[in-house]
């Protein structure tokens, strides 16, 4: 825990940051976040219930293309409703049929099944019965993340930053050799951009996929092929080399499960993001997001929090302590769900308009700071985009200002900024471009840091001291109005989001007595059975 | 610059050498071959005398090249088509005074990135009061109201809040270009407008983002587009220009 005897090289000793201040911000982030929990627990969703079917191993899709998990999940709910969970109704029906899981939902599709919320001991008997299924499932998180463990132990692990590559095709057998390709030019992190319209579907697609939209869709045999691709990259190589995908909008719950499964290793999982930026309801977002971080946590996967994008809508200088803020509300929300320090990914950006003055010393500010506030997280730093003007040689060395602040302030994570931002999706050239910049800047000044020593009185540490006194009024604000008010009046990158609005609303369901969910139940005991 | 001078060629450094620098990647191992190869490429592209002046290996099967040489082409302005700007640049205060007097009430404007695009940069810096290029946004203009609808919006969405707010005038912007969907996009909703509203009550459509041909106004059915770098006076001085009676002569398309 942070003790006044920092080392010399400690940011919260250069940039004399007050301990109390930011014992402060975190327990004003917990008052702000506590209330969300609590009713995030006093819900449930409709993609919360369909992930605990596919950790039951309810896999597939009907002719039409949408998953048995959704079809099950309608029925059950048009039929009982789903204040009970779905298991109850569903493991029910399983034992009184003597069907199995898939042949209960092609039934029930069909409707030659009902279901009834059972009472007493068949209660008892069901809910036991969907415990030792779903235990399946969460046992086999276990055995992916020891697997993952194993692997790294083989081939060690790169040295920080992380070098964080896209691969962006719509088509899984296109992006196998460009993650590929990418990874042997050095990459550490292979990121498959998903489709830009899944975020709003609720429904995970099936099956490989070969046409997306600006990226590929996330499905759990997509996942299984480029993690069995990357897998043998890795063994080529001689290093592991990490797997990204997105558990983000409507199915979130149901892609963290398929992550946990098909041993992705990071995931983007923002605790707001989806409700800012793609308009979904504050609760339904924020139950979801509590169920994905918990697998997550199980899974032992890395999350990727998404503040920068905050700062491509709002002014990265005047919403610097949003960011700020935004950290320390994922922070609680992650550790709340069990997430561990190594796996918080929280993220900044690089987006300080260039044009202004002393823009880098700025932008060094804000890294310290993060760095400072959260010394044991990875910390994902990402590129400039929105002042990324079509002028390639003028981005490129925005891109090399951008490595060398990740290089000065320590970032675990970088997202490799490529010239043509803006312009294309990246050339091969624009890659090996890039992984020069990366390289050159690494070589030449990545040990810098050991001199790197902002004076306490300056401009830098007075511009982070700036900053965590503007976040800490701003938490004081949130916790006074509550953290849905404060969605609903556009404090975070200015968009107004209020509680009773947004998509997948009619997806949220309030828990009633005698609510099962086995999932969340042997996550929360740290069960394996 | 010379006001009669109408035929260009490139300029490096003396006037009339032709000079241009190009960048690209062949799937060929890098030897000599592949610098032929490259230089031969550059001959046919009309740049000779061309020289290779970097020549890398991006791993065994492609390298990238980065060429100069001087171009045999010129051009004539004389030949260039471009959108002039049709209507007269307003200040803010302007743009309101026009609207009172010529409409009498606030003209209304409904904004959205459609489709799939996700990427509100561009219909924010012409909507959000903190506007693009130290100018203020529509939502600062007392006369105009604003309906941002945000990302990801429907077309169906668009025609119906459209109707709802009774717009005067819709602006579509479209970020992402992946297989021309800022194209279909566009062509699918000014033709959901045209269905959904009879013609004269349908409201002025407007799209934009970087990558428009500003000349494709009909083949995409919209009123106006806008390119990159568009600011929001020239947006606003627009819409007054093209919605406000009396204030210049040039019509609503129809």
């Amino acid at each position: 825990m942070s003790r006044t005897a920092y080392t010399g090289s400690d940011p919260r000793r250069m940039l004399d940051l007050d301990p109390v201040t930011i014992r402060k911000a975190r327990s004003l982030a917990r008052k702000a976040g506590a209330p969300v929990v609590s009713m995030a627990k006093r819900h449930t969703t409709v993609s919360v219930e369909r992930a605990v079917l596919r950790l039951a191993g309810l896999e597939g899709a009907d002719v039409e293309g949408i998953p048995w998990v959704n079809r099950l999940v309608d029925v059950v709910r048009d039929e009982v409703g789903l204040e009970h969970g779905v298991a109850l109704p569903v493991w029910d029906a399983i034992l009184r049929t003597g069907d199995d899981l898939t042949t209960v939902a092609q039934k029930a599709a069909a409707g030659s099944v009902t279901f009834r919320v059972p009472e007493g001991r068949d209660s008892v008997r069901a809910g036991k019965a969907a415990r030792a299924r779903v235990a399946q499932g969460i046992r086999r998180i276990d055995a992916s993340r020891r697997t993952r463990d194993n692997l790294i132990a083989k081939y060690g692990d790169p040295p920080a930053p992380w070098i964080y590559l896209i691969v962006a095709t719509g088509d899984i057998y296109e992006d196998i050799p460009q993650a590929q390709a990418a990874a042997r030019e050095g990459a550490d992190v292979i990121a498959v951009i998903r489709s830009t319209g899944q975020s709003l579907l609720d429904y995970v697609p099936e099956g490989p996929t070969r046409e997306g939209y600006a990226g590929t869709y996330a499905t759990q045999a997509n996942f299984a092929l480029m993690r069995a691709a990357l897998d043998e990259t890795s063994a080529e190589l001689g290093r592991y080399v990490r797997l990204t995908n997105y558990a983000s909008g409507l199915c979130m719950p149901e892609i963290a499960s398929l992550a946990g499964l098909e041993r992705l290793d990071m995931m983007l999982n923002d605790s707001m993001y989806g409700i800012l930026f793609r308009d979904i309801n504050p609760v339904r977002t924020f139950v979801d997001q509590r169920f994905s971080r918990q697998i997550h946590a199980r899974a032992g996967i890395i999350i990727n929090t998404g503040e920068d994008n905050y700062l491509t809508t709002a002014d990265a200088v005047d919403a610097a302590h949003t960011v700020t803020v935004s950290q320390l509300l994922n922070e609680y929300f992650a550790k709340e769900a069990g997430l561990e320090d190594w796996q918080l990914g929280l993220g900044h950006a690089f987006e300080i308009t260039p044009e202004i003055p002393d823009s880098f010393r700025l932008e060094l500010a804000h890294a310290m700071l993060a760095r400072a506030l959260f010394p044991d997280a990875p910390l994902k730093w990402m590129p400039p985009t929105k002042h990324m003007t079509g002028d390639v040689f003028r981005g490129y060395l925005l891109d090399g200002f951008f490595n060398l602040a990740g290089a000065l302030t320590g970032q675990g994570i970088l997202l490799v900024g490529m010239m043509t931002e803006a312009v294309v999706t990246p050339w091969i050239s624009d890659r090996d471009l890039a992984l020069q910049n990366v390289r050159y800047v690494f070589n030449a000044a990545g040990n810098l840091r050991e001199d790197f020593r902002p004076s306490p009185d300056g401009f830098i540490a007075q511009r982070a001291r700036q900053v965590l006194a503007e976040a800490v009024d701003l938490l004081d604000d949130i916790v006074d109005d509550t953290l849905l008010v404060a969605i609903a009046d556009g404090t975070f990158g200015l968009m107004k989001r209020p509680a009773d609005a947004g998509r997948g609303l009619e997806g949220v369901v309030r828990k009633t007595d005698g609510y099962l969910n086995p999932a969340t139940d042997l996550l929360e005991e740290g069960a394996t059975r | 610059m010379s006001k009669s001078k109408t035929i260009v060629r490139p300029y490096g450094d003396t006037t009339g050498d032709g000079m241009v620098q190009m960048s690209f990647t062949l799937p060929l191992a890098h030897d000599k071959r592949a610098e032929g190869a490259a230089l031969l490429l550059a001959k046919q592209m009309g740049m000779d005398p061309a020289m290779v002046v970097h020549a890398k290996a991006m791993g065994p099967h492609f390298t990238f090249f980065v060429v100069y040489g001087s171009v045999q082409h010129f051009v004539d302005t004389r030949d260039v088509v471009v959108v002039e700007r049709d209507y007269a640049l307003l200040s803010p205060k302007e743009v309101n005074a026009a609207i009172k007097k010529g409409l009498r009430r606030p003209l209304v404007v409904v904004g959205a990135c459609i489709g799939t695009d996700a990427h509100t940069v561009g219909i924010d810096a012409i909507l959000n009061i903190k506007g693009f290029a130290g100018e203020k946004g529509l939502e600062y203009y007392s006369e105009i109201t604003v309906v941002n609808l945000g990302a990801q919006v429907s077309v169906p969405d668009l025609v119906e809040q459209a109707w709802h707010h009774k717009a005067d005038a819709v602006l579509v912007s479209q970020v992402v270009t992946q297989k021309d969907a800022h194209l279909h996009n566009t062509r699918e909703m000014s033709a959901a407008f045209r269905e959904a509203f009879p013609a004269a009550r349908r409201p002025l459509l407007v799209v934009g983002g970087p990558r428009f041909d500003e000349l494709m106004t009909t083949e995409l059915g919209v009123d106006r587009i806008f390119g990159k770098g568009t600011t929001p006076g020239e947006v606003a001085s627009y819409l007054v220009s093209a919605l406000v009676p009396s204030s210049s002569t040039r019509k609503k398309a129809s």
